[in-house]
């Protein structure tokens, strides 16, 4: 279902992987491998149609792709309720009955965003994606200062997630128990001196 | 699309949200205009639409910075552009959502401020109409420069810099409708201007907006 071929993408203007290529097909996930700066979020903003893609192709249902990045996008001055409402009606949707009890943000539900502590802005920013109902997810780090009994929660999810049909990218430093095969992205890093930035002109 | 926009006039009415903020500074910088100018009330009624005009012009570039900066911290506008909304449609209720929390109020408080300046009575309802024409126009092109400045340290100087100059025209046919209502003559066409610039601005800015904010969140 998600088909990339020869992508080559770049941050800054400055080129960081060159020919990535990989299938995924339905009810299965891809955790990106790497150490730090080697262009696993870039690559997730390139999928996800944020940022242009240099060269190559990426190929998927495009009404399906959905992407979570550091920032969870949460509204301080909105409860945790309302924030997931809006997600809601951006994507033409209802909230889930069990969305909340899914990330265990019950107790939390009329505390206003500003007051969640860093591990709870991440379970809603995560309950989310479990709010727009799409099939491709694009996960940036889903599991930044997750407690270990949430990581647990999320994973279930996502296990959940891809039984129904759905695809997960993951970029992420831990294991998150999924039976899912690895990317180690460390071979495709661009050479230091490949051009093609197209953004120079704007830099 | 109407979510986006009960979400920001949400958000403007709750503590921190700067609802009023507009409004405010505008009352305060009509009342301190005669404590400068003194108690000559014919130089006041002469300056008076120029004052509300500018005033108006200062207090929409107040909040202008927070239409997208917010959001592009918090990381909401990535997630925005890559939901199903149209990233124009976006630009248009953030816009909307400023003229709501701002152009409005103002509009309909300045004729009650008109008789602090001495404004002439003939001109209370070409203020009022001048300003709801203009000011959506305000809102609209510095919805374009916060789009422009997002993401920029001290972006906030730049956008005014940028701002100001496009709010020119806006700022002449306004005080032009205003002034001419006072003087007994015919304003329709500095109101079919002012309201030109305002059609015109809604009609195409969006579409200029959502293309810099791509180009921005890159």
């Amino acid at each position: 279902m998600l088909q990339v071929r020869n992508l080559s993408c770049a941050r800054g203007g400055v080129p960081v992987l060159n020919a990535v290529s990989f299938d995924v097909a339905a009810g299965q996930a891809l955790i990106l491998r790497g150490p730090n700066g080697v262009g696993k979020t870039t690559l997730l903003r390139t999928l996800a149609g944020v940022q242009p893609a240099l060269d190559g192709t990426v190929d998927f249902p495009e009404e399906q792709g959905a992407y979570a990045s550091h920032a969870d996008g949460i509204k301080a001055a909105l409860s945790v309720t309302e924030n997931l409402v809006f997600w809601a009606e951006v994507y033409g949707g209802d909230l889930p009955d069990d969305i909340l009890e899914k990330f265990d943000l019950t107790d939390l539900r009329d505390r206003p965003g500003g007051t969640l502590s860093a591990g709870q802005k991440r379970r809603l920013g995560l309950a989310r994606l479990g709010v727009i109902g799409r099939k491709v997810l694009f996960l940036d780090e889903p599991t930044v200062s997750l407690d270990r009994f949430s990581v647990k929660l999320f994973a279930d999810w996502l296990r959940g997630h891809l039984a129904a049909g759905g695809i997960a990218v993951i970029a992420t430093h831990i294991d998150l128990g999924l039976d899912a095969p690895e990317l180690d992205l460390t071979p495709y890093r661009a050479a230091p001196d490949a051009h093609g930035g197209s953004d120079e002109a704007f830099l | 699309m109407i979510a986006l926009l009960l979400r920001d006039l949400r958000l403007a009415v709750r503590a921190g949200g700067g609802f009023g903020l507009g409004l405010a500074f505008f009352l305060i910088v009509v009342v301190l205009v005669p404590f400068g100018v003194g108690p000559d009330t014919a130089l006041l009624s002469a300056i008076a639409p120029g004052i509300f005009w500018v005033a108006s012009l200062l207090a929409a570039l107040l909040s202008l910075d927070r239409i997208f900066a917010l959001d592009f911290e918090d990381g909401s506008l990535t997630l925005l552009a890559t939901s199903p909304l149209p990233f124009e449609g976006a630009a248009l209720m953030k816009a909307l959502a400023h003229w709501i929390t701002t152009g409005l109020p103002l509009t309909v408080a300045a004729p009650a401020l008109g008789f602090l300046l001495n404004l002439a009575p003939e001109a209370y309802v070409y203020l009022l109409l001048s300003l709801l024409l203009g000011t959506p126009a305000l809102s609209m092109i510095g919805t374009f420069g916060a789009g422009l400045t997002v993401g920029l340290r001290r972006g906030g100087l730049l956008l005014s810099l940028l701002v100001l100059p496009l709010y020119v025209p806006t700022l002449i046919f306004g005080a032009e409708a205003v002034r001419r209502g006072a003087d007994g003559l015919d304003p329709t066409g500095a109101l079919m201007l002012l309201a030109g610039i305002t059609v015109g601005g809604f009609a195409l800015l969006p579409f200029a907006t959502a293309a810099v904010l791509r180009i921005n969140l890159r």
